[in-house]
């Protein structure tokens, strides 16, 4: 049996299949693998590809992200995971509670001063290889909140970021569009654009001793971890 | 009907002898108050910082205003300030204002907090933003920023260009080596403030005995958004509209858009069209249904962990009701649909087509209603889980400024869409839901009936625009294209969020942007009651009345 003469019962045939395994077989040597597929491939049912690309592939499509809601965009990404939209579909819908089983971390929402470092060890504790969607204006330039006085202005400032998704909130589609994005790029092996100057979690001791270090020398231990955040340089 | 000259005619209409009514007060505050002031929503009176405690007790006990809702503190140039608005649970249109004015030298005044237990996190917020010290509080702490926070960002002299210094180690770690410490045989716990239980980025740093919670203490402030700041940098007219919509953000957007709408339209007197209203109306009873959904789902995730049943559910009615609103106003979440003096456009055209689709959604909502109640509410677990379980009195809620489902929960019959009627609500047919369980079941049974009641207040307003005659539907009041209300007005009004009361504080200072912006968040108070619902309780309890006080970080850090 060649498979381009279609099996009556896969077909066009809508009765229920009464037919015994045998028959289904059909004679000769079992050629139960013989597919189009196979005619593609050729003899050998095998595909031969670098590791790296095999890997690329494998993890684009299979994409554990980290549950983590900050802000109001945080609405539309469960919306995102939810029905009707439903991110699983794409094979990247399970969100994980803890950063250490995570790939994708999906940032929806204002990072605020008091959260950045918080955000910076969540984002430390996923195991490489790991990914990060910006969702919404706020992690792109603080959005709204750009000129507060405590908004970090954009999550970039933080953690390196590989799909930005403009929006305030972007919506479930839009989301999704970036999911599939960042999904072409681990395929394609790209890996995440350089942080240019990044708020970085620093041992207190190491700062330099200016005014302000000086001034809360004896509230923080030497060794106890900050983040400087030097609001005049950011953009 | 939210009108420029509602504080008279309301305070005629409550309280017959009125007059009498302000010199019993002044008779029970004697010489205490310094002098009088006249906020556009009450009376108010100045008093000295050292009297804070005596006049609120006064007043609370002899008076009958037991609800501090408010407490916004305030830089002026020769001064500091602190208002504490208060008013009645019985009647929140009988309200007043004590003024305390503090030196800008030594801005210290008495705190309230022994009076009413609310004040604890007002006043930290006081002094966190502003710089006002409260003598005799139990811990003045920051609370919405770190610790180590230079400055007071929303005094006068403050520079935000200055550098800050945030500490990852600001709590204890949990995982020491051997989690007890060396006397006690209780352990430390953080949870949050990445955290699934949490809704969002709070940190409960919760001391547990055993399995039962031995203290529990949130700290907020992971989502401090600067809202006030924003507000306060925005002009009226238009430019401060769009940020309510991200204080309660579970697409309560109307809700908090009409908050800002109807302080801003009583301060500049401005009046809405009846049309306009009843829009409104409906725009926001389906954004409290969806609110509720949300915390029902999220709820029943917190609880029993349905993760795939009800939460899918809740969000698939959800999505309904967002899509009804992105055809009213164009967006999913952050409406920015309601203008100064009315909305921003009619509903959508054709609209029968509209009508039939909201009509659709009503009338699948009881057989959706009744599915919620087969999952969740008459589930044998689930009711395990929440009678009796963060137990909140009446008078403990009371004296922790509780609004809302939460209060409602607890047998307190308070909701502003009645007791200090705006827009359409006093001319429509509903029902204020109360519940007397006190626990978390009684607080999401008050949810679900709520839903019931929004449901009808819509169905009604869909009749009324559908019989509107053509030519008389106004959207909008004739606004000037500026609003420059009179210096040193000042207004407090609220409306009821879907959290409960949400209220804005307005100074004007004869410019187009006001000079103090002050958001009473319904959540801020709520939070603070976890400690008292949940101490003695086991931890999976702490988690159900957490979830049950449906709080919004958004809000709560604002
Ligand atoms: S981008 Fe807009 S919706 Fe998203 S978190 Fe920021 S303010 Fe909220």
């Amino acid at each position: 049996m060649s498979s381009d003469e279609p099996q009556q019962t896969i077909h066009d045939s809508t009765a229920p299949s009464t037919d015994t395994r045998e028959a289904r077989i059909g004679e000769g040597v079992d050629d139960r693998f013989n597919s189009r597929l196979r005619e593609a491939f050729g003899a050998s049912p095998f595909i031969l590809t670098k590791f790296d690309e095999f890997m690329n592939w494998v993890r684009g499509n299979s994409m554990f992200m980290l549950q983590f809601g900050i802000a109001c965009c945080s609405i539309e990404m469960m919306h995102t995971y939810a029905i009707k939209h439903d991110l699983d579909r794409f094979g990247a819908g399970v969100p994980r509670a803890s950063p250490r089983q995570a790939d994708v971390m999906i940032v929806p929402g204002t990072i605020v001063s008091k959260f950045g470092p918080r955000m910076k060890r969540v984002y430390d504790q996923m195991p490489e290889p790991k990914f990060v969607v910006g969702m919404g204006s706020c992690t792109i330039s603080g959005g709204p909140f750009q000129e507060g006085y405590n908004v970090v202005k954009g999550a970039e400032e933080i953690i390196p970021i590989d799909i930005h998704v403009p929006g305030c909130p972007p919506r479930p589609e839009a989301l999704i569009y970036g999911v599939l994005k960042l999904q072409e790029r681990i395929k394609n092996g790209e890996s995440s654009a350089v942080v240019v100057k990044p708020y970085e979690l620093e041992e207190f001791g190491d700062l330099p001793k200016d005014e302000l270090v000086q001034k809360l020398a004896d509230q923080i231990d030497e060794d106890d971890l900050v983040m400087r955040y030097n609001w005049a340089d950011s953009p | 009907m939210s009108t420029g000259t509602e504080p008279e005619v309301e305070s005629e209409l409550t309280q017959p002898a009125s007059g009498t009514d302000e010199a019993e007060l002044e008779a029970l505050l004697g010489d205490r108050a310094i002098a009088r002031e006249e906020h556009l929503n009450a009376p108010g009176f100045v008093i000295n910082p050292n009297d804070v405690q005596a006049v609120l007790s006064d007043l609370r006990n002899e008076a009958g205003y037991d609800h501090l809702s408010c407490v916004t503190a305030q830089q002026y140039e020769d001064r500091y300030e602190s208002i504490y608005h208060l008013k009645k649970f019985a009647d929140p249109t009988d309200e007043l204002s004590i003024v305390v004015p503090t030196t800008s030298e030594n801005p210290v005044s008495q705190s309230a907090e022994p009076v009413f237990r609310t004040a604890d996190w007002h006043e930290r917020e006081a002094y966190d933003l502003i710089g006002v010290e409260y003598e005799g509080h139990p811990d003045l702490r920051r609370i919405l920023l770190p610790e180590t926070w230079q400055g007071h960002p929303l005094s006068k002299d403050y520079d935000q260009e200055k550098p800050q210094l945030v500490t990852l180690t600001e709590h204890q770690n949990p995982i020491q080596p051997d989690h007890r410490d060396a006397e006690s045989d209780t352990m430390f716990l953080n949870i949050g403030p990445h955290h699934p239980a949490t809704h969002g980025v709070l940190h409960v740093e919760t001391v547990l005995d055993g399995e039962t919670v031995a203290d529990v203490e949130p700290d907020i402030g992971y989502l401090h958004r600067c809202e006030e700041q924003m507000c306060q940098s925005g002009t009226y007219r238009h430019q401060i509209m769009p940020y309510p919509d991200r204080w309660d953000y579970v697409s309560a957007g109307l809700l908090n858009e009409w908050a800002y709408a109807r302080a801003i339209e009583d301060l500049a007197d401005v009046e809405v069209p009846e049309y306009a209203q009843v829009i409104r109306t409906m725009g926001a009873e389906l954004c409290r249904i969806a609110s509720h959904m949300l915390a029902l789902g999220t709820f029943a995730l917190d609880v029993y962990g349905e993760f795939t049943a009800t939460f899918m559910y809740t969000f698939r009615d959800r999505e309904v009701i967002q899509d009804l609103l992105e055809d009213l106003t164009g967006q999913r979440m952050m409406f920015n649909y309601f203008r100064v003096g009315g909305v921003a456009w009619d509903l959508p055209e054709p609209r029968e087509e509209f009508f039939a689709q909201a009509r659709d959604f009503l009338n699948e909502l009881p057989a959706k209603v009744a599915e919620y109640h087969d999952l969740i509410t008459g589930n044998e677990i689930f009711q395990t889980r929440c009678i009796d379980t963060g137990v909140l009195e009446p008078d403990v809620a009371k004296s922790y400024g509780c609004t809302g489902p939460v209060v409602r929960g607890s047998g307190v019959d308070y909701d502003l869409r009645r007791d200090d009627p705006y827009g359409y609500y006093d001319q429509l047919d509903w029902d204020v839901i109360t519940r007397d369980g006190c626990d978390n079941y009684a607080r999401v049974l008050c949810r679900m009936e709520e839903v019931e009641e929004s449901a009808k207040i819509i169905e009604q307003c869909l009749d009324l625009l559908e019989e509107w005659p053509e030519d008389e539907r106004d959207v909008q009041a004739n606004v000037p294209r500026t609003l420059k209300p009179d210096a040193d007005t000042e207004i407090y009004r609220a409306v009821e969020g879907a959290k409960g009361e949400l209220g804005i504080y307005i100074r004007s200072d004869g410019t187009d942007k006001p000079g103090r912006f002050k958001i009473r968040s319904p959540c801020f108070s709520n939070l603070q009651a976890l400690a008292e619902m949940s101490e003695g309780e086991y931890i999976p309890d702490l988690i159900a009345s957490l979830g049950s006080l449906d709080i919004v970080l958004g809000e709560v850090d604002r």
